[in-house]
Order: structure tokens, then sequence, then C-alpha cells
């Protein structure tokens, strides 16, 4: 399980692609318990990301982890732009020692937790990565261990991030951004990086 | 070594009204700001943000946010800044404002750090 250049990229490629075509819909999550913003956010920085990998054509790992962060930190705005743009700075970083996946993905994850000062069960992003990790670690994840930790979210009580401001009312539906990070492993899965 | 402060906010008409009232009590102390996102939308910018640490004439910067995410944003510019920039988990307006008016009397960060504690609020 290694993060190559040319999986990475074919994962990016995917993930925004999907990211374009369900833009209402996590918006469409992001109202009730949230600024109604997330899809849109996230599709201008799919856009930027498909831009910025045209533009400067990485030739190795480090160097494409690095133009996609910098594009979500640039172009996303909000929590999610500094969440998802922190995970793939991390992984930059990292990955100039290791290729590892399980290495790549606990680092991304240990980056969103210092930026959002985040845990688990507080349903956010984190509730689906922090499974995702530990599958990927023990060489277990599947596509039924993102779509589990997806899921899980949804009878959650937020208590990090904006949901948090309607407490017991965010109870019944999936966080955001727990949604678009499981696009994102989704979409991993489909590289075939786990075979 | 000169302290000047800077204020972020999600939307941008905040961000002028809280500098707006920095400047009474406080016209000589550098503020600059960084409030909505790059296409004028409620938000926080990292660039935004950026150009308000390089704008500001003072040799560190003592940092004011309303919500979340313009901490998260904060802290980005804060690695990415060759400056130093002091976060203040306080009330916005209050936080500022003591600030501002303290920096104007020639108090020091440290002691304007334990004025500020009480407005501590996130």
């Amino acid at each position: 399980m290694a993060l190559t250049l040319e999986n990475t990229l074919n994962w990016l490629h995917g993930f925004d692609q999907v990211i374009e075509a369900k833009k209402a819909y996590l918006s469409q999550l992001d109202t009730p318990i949230g600024d109604g913003d997330h899809g849109n956010n996230l599709a201008r920085g799919a856009a930027a990301i498909e831009a910025a990998l045209e533009k400067n054509k990485p030739t190795d790992l480090t160097a494409a982890l690095k133009t996609i962060a910098m594009a979500l930190v640039s172009k996303v705005g909000g929590a999610s732009g500094a969440l998802y743009g922190t995970a793939f700075l991390e992984m930059a970083k990292t990955s100039q020692k290791t290729q590892a996946l399980p290495d790549l993905l606990a680092a991304g994850l240990a980056g969103i937790q210092k930026r959002g000062s985040a845990t688990t069960g507080e349903k956010t992003m984190v509730d689906v990565w922090a499974p995702v990790v530990t599958a990927a670690q023990a060489g277990e994840l599947d596509q039924a261990v993102v779509d589990q930790a997806v899921q899980a979210t949804k009878e959650m009580q937020a208590t990090k991030g904006r949901a948090s401001y309607v407490g017991e009312k965010s109870v019944g539906h999936l966080d955001p951004g727990a949604v678009s990070s499981g696009y994102l492993f989704t979409e991993l899965l489909k590289t075939g990086v786990d075979k | 070594m000169s302290l000047g402060i800077l204020i972020v906010s999600h939307v941008a008409d905040i961000t002028v009204g809280v500098q707006k009232l920095i400047s009474q009590t406080a016209a000589q102390v550098p503020v600059t700001v960084a409030g909505g996102t790059d296409d004028g939308g409620v938000g926080t910018s990292v660039d935004k943000i950026q150009q308000a640490v390089a704008a500001n004439k003072a040799d560190e910067l003592l940092a004011f946010y309303d919500l979340g995410s313009a901490k998260m944003n904060l802290e980005m510019a804060q690695e990415f800044s060759n400056k130093p920039i002091y976060l203040y988990d306080v009330a916005l307006i209050e936080g500022a404002y003591t600030a501002a008016a303290l920096l104007q009397a020639g108090v020091e960060r440290s002691e304007i750090e334990k004025q500020l504690r009480p407005l501590k609020i996130k």
C-alpha cells in the first residue's frame, strides 16, 4: 500500500470530479447544521487542484501533494480549506520519508486534529479519517470501513465546528465534512492502492 | 520591537467596524484587517490574512478573530509568516479594543496578555 505520483494524480482527479458532481448535495447537508457552503467551497478547491496540477505538472509525489495542499488552502477558504489543506501539507512533508499509505494518511489525520483541535466522536471529518487510518494500518481498509464511518456521524451530536452551535439539533444529520472525506477515501480505494 | 494588531473576521464589514472603533482609542497603533473571502463572500482567506500581515508595519502582531475557521486560517498564516503572530482566544471586539488601548499607552505584551485573560471565550 503505497502512494505514488501516478495513483495520487488519479486519486485527486477522481475526487475533484465527484466533488463537482456532488457539490449541491454537500451544501444541502451543510445547510441545517452549518453555513450551507461546504459543497461550493470544496468545488472551488477541486477546480483549483485541477488547474494547479495542469499548470505545475508535479514530477514527484511530494510536489504533487504540496500542490494539492496549496490549492486547497488558498481557494477553498473556511474551515474545510484549512483542514484539508493541512492534511495534504502534512502528507507532503511525510512523503519525503515514506510513501507508505498508512503513514501518509496518519500524518494527514494528525494535521487535521492539530488544526481543528478535534478528536473522535465530535461529528467531524476526524470521525472518518480516524477509522480509515486505523484500518489502513491494520491492512484492512475497504469500502465498508469508509461507509460505516460516514454513516456513524449521523447519530452523533456535534461538539466541534459550526454544527456545535445547534447542539442536539445536529443529531440525525450526516456531517458534511465526514461525507466529503468519505468521497476522498472512496476515490482513493478506486485507484487500487490497497491491492 | 513594535507591536501591531491584526483583525480577522468572516465579514469584511466587521473588520472595518472593529478597526474604526480601535482607531478612536489607539490612533498610533498599526492595525490591519482581513475580512471575508477572496471573492468578497462570508468566510476567511489565508491569502487575505497573509496580505494583512505583510501590510502591517509592526514587527510583531497580536491577532484577534471571530469564529473557528478564522483561527485555523490565522494559524496557517502564522506558520507561513516570518513575523511573530500571537493569537488570542478572546472576545473579538473587547479583546482587540483592550489590546489597542494598552498598546497606545506603551504597555508590554506580557502585561496585555494578563489583561486579556478574563476575556477568553473560546
